[in-house]
């Protein structure tokens, strides 16, 4: 009997379904047990773990993923929480210089199972300094697994392979998808690190998207579909480290076009990876450019006139998306 | 032009800790020694061109790595800095597998990976040599904290350098260790010197460590660096009192390097009768004279010396004969299942 629930419930269901199973596993953070976090994401694990495994830590950033590194290091398995993604700019030495490095500079002398989860992105009205996609500053250092999930059941399933993975792992979780409804199966959902979906099926173009950018990417296939009879493949990537590349290129083998949908601005985002491999490897089944849709190359506004203007909207995939099949 | 007075007179030990015995006093000397001798082998071998790279010496400083290990056991936890070699060895890791590492040998304790700067031996409790000032003492905070949680009275050593005092890392590291009553004993190598500037002159406070620990509710201690007796009774007080529960140290060790900061930096910035007040302050004669002032039989602490000398000599001939990494090795261990695979 499936349960429909929201991404925010998802997220607390997620930690609690790995406490449970393991007593290792531990969650520290900033507002995150007395008060529930922030985003009343993480309510109801202080009382059901107690306050030695779920815990309140000062506004530390280093110290909090410092703590996270060292206890990963010593047999533990920690869940850090970032409260905002914009906030690991204070941290980012630990994430990119330490806990990306460390198992490579010891020759796998130690073990780093932690997962750093994240609020990312806009469309809250937030403004520049707690809006921004950052998955892709995670991305580009190696020894980081990535991903962000666009719905409920795979944040569960995909945040249980990461606290289980030896590796550290950034979760982002997109902040404007917390009210967004999804339906879960019952009992122990478990999914896998590495795996994009194909979330709707299509024959003449391939576009790829990530996390809220997934629902805006379905919402404009339907319209291509209706408005201009263009038959889109929607692909959910789930993990930009390891990337599914298997997935998307076959796609895009079979429709010769690819776009991707991305929320980060617009200069090395991970569409531009996505792009560049399918450009080596796929060219010659290609009947049009390679296409990106993102953000403009600037800091999000906060207005939210201005700033639904530039994040990619169902509108602008639809465009674009018919001119390159046009 | 920078100008730094001499060390203030340490406070003393606590007048409770029981004297060093003889065994000890024997122990600590070794460790003087082999650290002493394994730093002036790296700095021949580094200005022959065989330790490539950076180099960041102990070489006057090596009485605190001698005085804390003593204290600690096995299964305890050290965090090093890039300035580690003394900190790595004086927890038993073998001297042939750090030279190894130096020379980038594939018999290095990283297999040539880490380097100087990032010696590790996770067998030996040695967490690993981190080379952003600062960076290690949350992670530190980290490892003491998991023995919290896991129950298992582990203590853990994190050292570091005066300069690291005014990052913000450190502020919030000791805050953290301090609200969570952590088991870690932070120790300050104040050498007066942060890289190339007198920490006097970048610093808020005379004593850069022990004056900030008081405003996180620890105990102001400051203690000689050369002496390693006066550092093992710190030492000792911290740790044992970590591992019974009773929360973090913090030990500032006020000490000098006899170089300069890495590789051939000759220090001349600091001046010349600084540096001649701290050299007749040299850890290892001056431990040396009391032990011999004490009884203890010269031909004992000559034996300690050639011991060391032959581990050193040993060391490096396994060092330099050592093979260099396989190619292969650059591409494992990024991730947990040995590779470094991205996409499938």
């Amino acid at each position: 009997m499936a349960e429909l629930i929201t991404y925010r419930e998802a997220v607390s269901r997620a930690i609690a379904q790995e406490m449970r199973r393991d007593e290792s596993v531990v969650f520290l953070g900033e507002d995150v047990a007395a008060a529930g976090g922030v985003f009343k994401a993480t309510k109801g694990l202080l009382d059901e773990f107690g306050g030695v495994r779920v815990r309140d830590t000062p506004i530390s950033e280093e110290a909090i993923l410092g703590a996270a590194m060292g206890a990963a290091m010593t047999g533990m398995r920690p869940i850090a929480e970032i409260m905002f993604s914009d906030f690991l700019a204070t941290c980012w030495d630990i994430v990119a210089v330490e806990i990306a490095k460390t198992r490579y500079m010891t020759a796998g002398q130690t073990n780093l199972p932690l997962v750093i989860r994240t609020a990312n992105g806009g469309g809250l009205r937030f403004g520049a300094q707690h809006s921004q996609a950052v998955e892709n500053w995670a991305m580009m250092i190696p020894g980081l697994k990535v991903v962000a999930p666009s719905n409920p059941a795979d944040l569960i399933g995909l945040f249980a392979a990461a606290v289980r993975s030896d590796d550290p792992v950034m979760f982002f979780e997109q902040k404007s998808l917390y009210p967004t409804k999804g339906e879960i199966p019952d009992g122990e959902i478990v999914d896998e690190l590495g795996t994009a979906k194909v979330v709707r099926t299509g024959d003449d173009v391939t576009v790829v998207a990530l996390a809220s950018m997934v629902p805006r990417a379905v919402d404009a296939a339907e319209r291509l579909q209706s408005e201009h009879g263009i038959s889109a493949e929607v692909i959910d990537v789930r993990s930009l480290v390891p990337l599914d590349t298997r997935t998307i290129l076959s796609s895009v083998s079979r429709t010769s076009r690819l776009a991707t949908v991305e929320e980060n601005p617009r200069l090395c985002g991970w569409g531009a990876e996505v792009v560049s491999i399918a450009g080596e490897e796929c060219f010659w089944d290609l009947d049009a450019p390679l296409t990106r849709i993102t953000t403009p190359h600037i800091p999000l506004p906060s207005s939210d006139s201005l700033e639904d203007e530039v994040l990619p909207s169902v509108q602008r995939i639809v465009e674009t998306v018919a001119k390159m099949t046009g | 032009m920078a100008t730094t007075t001499p060390a203030a007179a340490p406070a003393a030990p606590a007048t409770d800790t029981p004297p060093v015995d003889r065994d000890t006093q024997l122990a600590l000397y070794r460790q003087l020694q082999r650290l002493r001798l394994f730093e002036e082998r790296a700095y021949k071998l580094f200005m022959e061109g065989l330790v490539k790279g950076t180099s960041h010496l102990s070489l006057g400083m090596e009485a605190i790595a001698a005085g804390v290990a003593e204290a600690m056991r096995e299964g305890d936890y050290t965090f090093a800095t890039y300035r580690g070699h003394a900190h790595t060895l004086s927890r038993g890791v073998p001297m042939e597998g750090v030279m190894a590492e130096l020379l980038g040998r594939a018999n290095g304790v990283c297999g040539g990976k880490g380097g100087s700067m990032h010696l590790t031996s996770v067998e030996h409790g040695v967490m690993g040599s981190y080379a952003i000032i600062g960076a290690h003492l949350p992670i530190a905070t980290g490892a003491a904290w998991s023995s919290q949680l896991r129950g298992t009275e582990q203590v853990t050593a994190c050292f570091f350098g005066d300069g690291a005092t005014n990052i913000g890392a450190f502020h919030e590291a000791l805050n953290f260790a301090k609200i969570w009553d952590l088991p870690v004993v932070f120790v300050c190598e104040n050498n007066l010197w942060m890289e190339y500037t007198a920490i006097a002159d970048v610093t808020a406070v005379e004593h850069p460590a022990a004056d900030r620990a008081a405003s996180y509710g620890m105990e102001r201690i400051i203690v000689d660096g050369n002496d390693p007796e006066a550092v093992h009774l710190e030492a000792v007080r911290a740790v044992d009192k970590a591992r019974a529960g009773g929360g973090p140290s913090m030990i500032e060790a006020l000490t000098y390097r006899h170089g300069g900061h890495s590789r051939a930096d000759p220090g001349d910035y600091r001046p010349k009768e600084e540096v001649e007040a701290w050299l007749a302050k040299d850890p290892v004669p001056m431990y040396r004279q009391r032990l011999l002032d004490q009884g203890v039989d010269a031909a004992e602490l000559d034996a300690i010396e050639a011991q060391a000398q032959e581990a050193v000599d040993v060391a490096t001939e396994a060092a330099r004969n050592g093979p260099v990494p396989d190619i292969d090795s650059a591409f494992t261990d990024v991730w947990a299942d040995g590779g470094s695979s991205w996409r499938n």
